[in-house]
């Protein structure tokens, strides 16, 4: 039964350790691993599992404030909303899984973030997703679109978790390499938060959901590896998900969790039982002993190996009160899960684990939950920054009809309307749905309270790409914007760091910078970063994404009745700009999309301005001033006012008369920071304009709201005049029918 | 007035309703577990949306199976009122207390929007509230909501005024156009001979609370609180 495997250079190979690795596990042991011990720490100490390369980096993100109850560190971060309630968030990544298998891997990554939320105590109430798929003619593409979004629909749809928003990016840096970001909100008592401690000596080792199979192993290594032409034969590697098991769980954990017995819960995500209850362990600082004979398990003949290794899906491991396993049992039963006290807490601080009794791992907890060599990975400054730097606007002419441009920007799959995949998702169930996906931010009303939860997840990976730091702060201030422009306050920030190979010290200079971005301006604007997750490794044969780092940002409003939304509303309102127009074109998708290259600056931003156009904001949505608030992004203002016009409760043009002597592509589609577009009823201008000035934010009257043309005129000449509902049916439509193409 | 709301495990807008009967319109509103085998004296039952057990198989083919399907079987087929709402209507087409099926949806995705309905028959407890050609605005959620029945089937209901909502377009036309999920004849929702059972695909309960303008959903309640006053 035991014969012990002699532990080769091959098999650490094979485990992805390095050979100092291997030596540092022998001397911290004082003897050779066997070979279930060598899969925990394969498992442990993977990029995955262990942040060894990002740690350092994200130990100077700001994490502190008033209203923060748990930072990062536990499956989510929790912030105090008032009336003795928390909201709970994070988003995290399944982005290798979802290129192998898009279907599951999606789906997975759904299931993996809801429970995090509920095991923290809190029921989810909303999610977002953000997406990165490659260039849409490339043969893959619509394909892992399809999958992924029918695999986030069944999966969210079941569980009954109302899907209310995201971003979607496609870019051909993401041919190789997709992301699925999936962000969770749940609600929980503030005085009720379960954490992932295994502490009191005694207490009872619970295990409870799906029984255990042969899927998922090596999920965590596998996510910690660059992909090549082996990648199909990964597939295995993927988990199959089964939300309507998860359903189950989520009700009874919610149910168990009123019980005051209830010591401590952690998800089995990455490297399953091994991660969870050593790290429930560590926490305590304390031992455990596990017997593998009694983890439910789908099929015979599984070893010691595979069970402490798997990575199937809607497990979880509680820590109950000795003397309470049978009321613990008993409410699983109630909701036909299986269940199993697997083991105990002990005080030595090892974790021991017998299977037919014999002892088959014996490792010092704290070893392998802390013992992984520290990566102070070197970086350079990236060559291509020198010569992409550069952008000659003199070699490009303004395009002879913009029109014409503005309608191919509505039509391109980044700026186009994502109706075609929000109706997938059951984005109204459990009746806070205040604003529905299709404005800047969704808007969640509280439930029992007169206050409102807004979300948005936001990066623009060209900007990254252009400069990492600005990329960053530019995600964050953009997300915070689209919260701003719903009427909330913004409050927290969770991130999901997605990048290349972190052993190319070009890659680690993009996640340095982009770490020390998202620090800098979460700082500045007072916000801190509660929750996170890092994906690396995102690069197919040394081809790596562009830096992206997803920001979720949650807001809070008061008086849920003043949320905003971004359409215009009555014909005869007043169009103006918070903010100023630049010759920004860097990184824009006007310029992937008429001049096929991402080269020259990002666009700016000044913290300062940011923050106060968003204050200005917030104050005008607070006074009832204005009647809706978007903000400018992909496509510049001449997008931003065409969504405005046809996203309102019927579609209506609008007049706008712009002047200066910008470049015309530059002021139609250029990609300035900190600017907002504001409509209101004409005799609020003079307070709107006096107010602006008070708080120096730069403003101007772009035009009015009415008739059935978007008409555009820059000093005096027209530039832009189109039927709304013509530009309508293109920005509704494009995605759609993209994706319901059939191709062979 | 005392109302019961089935919850199987997989139900997810159980709370949804239990919401709208108990907070918004005041009525006195119990859960009933999917493992009771009784059923108390209720004026009326909801069988909520959601994923019974999974949906793996088809949707509600192993929900009819449960136990506390018999006591609803029972109660329907004793005159007493069942609102079924798209699962909920799923559940009554398996187990045979409504006539046809429900299919995958013509286009083969999940559909959440909001849409709007005709009124065909008011002359039921489930739409007594609404007058004939009264055209509502109720979001649908499903992706296996396209109706279908056989010829015979669908002249008997026709003959029974049966059917009580087709999906139209703004103006009240059940245009193809207008039909989200390639439903025979664009149906949303039936009733069965004696119109005490009704299943539905769209979701009332979606749109019957005021902190949202549209409270249409309210009218299929306010019919069934009606026609349940007037029954005792």
């Amino acid at each position: 039964m035991t014969t012990p495997i002699p532990i080769t250079p091959e098999i650490v190979a094979e485990h992805g350790l390095s050979l100092d690795e291997y030596a540092r596990i022998q001397e911290l042991l004082d003897r050779d691993p066997n070979l279930v011990e060598l899969g925990i720490f394969s498992a442990m100490w993977s990029e995955h599992c262990s942040y060894k390369s990002s740690r350092p980096h994200l130990k100077t993100l700001p994490t502190e404030g008033p209203r923060v109850i748990q930072g990062p560190g536990e499956n989510a971060g929790v912030m105090d909303i008032g009336d003795g309630l928390a909201a709970v968030f994070k988003i995290e990544s399944h982005n290798h899984p979802s290129f192998i298998e898009p279907y599951q891997g999606a789906a997975t990554g759904v299931g993996g973030i809801m429970r995090d939320i509920f095991t923290m105590g809190a029921r989810p109430i909303a999610s977002l997703n953000s997406l990165r798929f490659g260039d849409p003619e490339h043969e893959k593409t619509r394909y892992l679109l399809n999958g992924v979004v029918r695999g986030i629909a069944d999966y969210g749809n079941c569980m009954g978790v109302p899907m209310v928003g995201g971003d979607i990016y496609f870019d051909a840096c993401y041919n190789g390499n997709i992301l699925v970001n999936a962000f969770c909100l749940g609600l929980a008592k503030a005085d009720r938060i379960f954490l992932g401690s295994a502490s009191g000596v005694g207490n009872a080792l619970l295990y409870v959901g799906s029984k255990t199979g042969r899927d998922g192993i090596h999920g965590a290594s596998m996510s910690s590896a660059e992909f090549d032409d082996s990648t199909e034969e990964k597939r295995p590697t993927v988990q199959v998900g089964d939300p309507f098991t998860e359903k189950l769980l989520l009700e009874a954990c919610l149910e168990i969790m009123k019980e005051d017995w209830v010591v401590g819960v952690q998800d089995m995500g990455a490297a399953g039982l091994s991660s969870s209850s050593f790290e429930m362990a560590e926490r305590a600082g304390l031992g455990m002993e596990l017997d593998i004979d009694a983890v439910p398990r789908r099929e015979e003949g599984m070893n010691a190996y595979e069970i402490m290794l798997s990575e199937s899906q809607e497990r979880m491991l509680f820590v109950v009160e000795k003397g309470k396993e049978e009321d613990a049992l008993a409410i699983f039963r109630k909701w036909d899960l299986d269940v199993a006290v697997i083991g105990r807490v002990t005080d030595d601080g090892i974790f021991r684990a017998k299977e037919n009794g014999v002892e088959v791992v014996s490792l010092p907890i704290e070893t392998v939950v802390t013992g992984a060599l520290k990566c102070d990975r070197p970086t350079q400054k990236p060559a291509y920054l020198a010569e992409m730097g550069t952008l000659d606007l003199s070699s490009h002419e303004v395009p002879a009809d913009c029109g014409d441009a503005l309608k191919q920007l509505l039509a391109s799959p980044t700026i186009a309307s994502k109706q075609f995949v929000y109706e997938q998702y059951d984005h109204m169930v459990r009746l806070n749905t205040l604003v529905v996906p299709g404005s800047d931010a969704a808007v969640l009303r509280v439930p029992e309270t007169n206050k409102a939860l807004a979300l948005s997840v936001d990066c623009n990976p060209r900007y990254g790409y252009l400069d990492p730091y600005l990329g960053a702060q530019i995600a964050v201030a953009e997300a915070c914007r689209n919260v701003v422009c719903s009427g909330a306050e913004p409050i927290g920030v969770t991130n999901c760091l997605n990048f290349g190979n972190p052993e190319n010290p070009e890659i680690m200079w993009q996640f340095q910078e982009a770490v020390r971005g998202l620090g800098d301006l979460c700082r500045f604007l007072d916000i801190p970063v509660v929750s996170g997750n890092v994906s690396l490794y995102n690069e197919t044969k040394g081809e790596a994404i562009y830096p992206t780092p997803t920001i979720a940002v949650v807001g809070l409003m008061e008086d849920l009745s003043l949320h905003c939304t971004q359409g215009f509303k009555q014909e005869g309102h007043v169009i103006a700009l918070l903010g100023s127009n630049l010759e920004e074109l860097g990184g824009s998708e006007y310029q992937k999309l008429f001049w096929n290259e991402c080269r020259g600056k990002s666009p700016q931003l000044d913290p300062q301005t940011e923050f106060d156009v968003q204050k200005l904001c917030l104050d005008l949505i607070r006074k009832q001033w204005v009647q809706s608030a978007h903000d400018c992004s992909e496509g510049g203002l001449a997008v931003a006012l065409a969504e405005s016009c046809i996203t309102g409760p019927k579609p209506v043009g609008a007049t706008i008369e712009l002047s200066g002597d910008l470049r015309t592509d530059a002021l139609l589609f250029g990609e300035s920071q900190s600017r907002i577009v504001i409509s209101f009823p004409e005799d609020r201008l003079h307070e709107i304009e006096a107010l602006a000035k008070t708080a120096g934010v730069p403003f101007s009257v772009l035009g009015w709201v009415g008739g059935q043309d978007f008409q555009i005129k820059i000093n005096q000449k027209e530039f832009i005049n189109q039927n709304i509902l013509t530009l309508e049916d293109i920005w509704k439509n494009s995605l759609s029918h993209y994706g319901n193409r059939v191709t062979r | 007035m005392k109302c019961g709301i089935v919850v199987f495990p997989g139900s997810n807008c159980d709370h949804d309703c239990y919401h709208i009967l108990k907070h918004i319109l005041q009525l006195d509103t119990h859960w009933i577990w999917h493992k009771d085998e009784a059923l108390n004296s209720f004026d009326f039952i909801v069988l909520p949306g959601g994923f019974s057990y999974g949906d793996y198989l088809r949707p509600g083919a192993i929900a009819r199976f449960s136990p506390i399907m018999k006591s609803v079987i029972d109660y329907a087929n004793q005159g007493g009122r069942v609102l079924g709402i798209c699962n909920g209507f799923q559940i009554l087409v398996e187990s045979g207390l409504l006539p046809g099926v429900l299919m995958d949806n013509a286009g083969q995705r999940f559909i959440c929007k909001n849409m709007t309905l005709r009124v065909e028959n008011n002359d039921t407890p489930f739409t007594s509230q609404c007058k004939v050609g009264d055209v509502l605005q109720i979001p649908i959620n499903h992706g296996q909501g396209r109706y279908f029945a056989d010829n015979d089937t669908l002249k008997q209901m026709a003959k029974n005024d049966q059917v009580l909502f087709r999906y139209c377009d703004a103006e009240g036309n059940a245009s193809d156009a207008a039909n989200p999920n390639g439903s025979l004849d664009n149906i949303a929702g039936i009733a069965n001979e004696s119109k005490n059972v009704m299943g539905m695909m769209p979701h009332p309960e979606r749109c019957a609370d005021p902190l949202w303008q549209n409270i249409d959903g309210q009218l299929i309640f306010k019919s069934l609180i009606e026609s349940s006053l007037a029954h005792t």
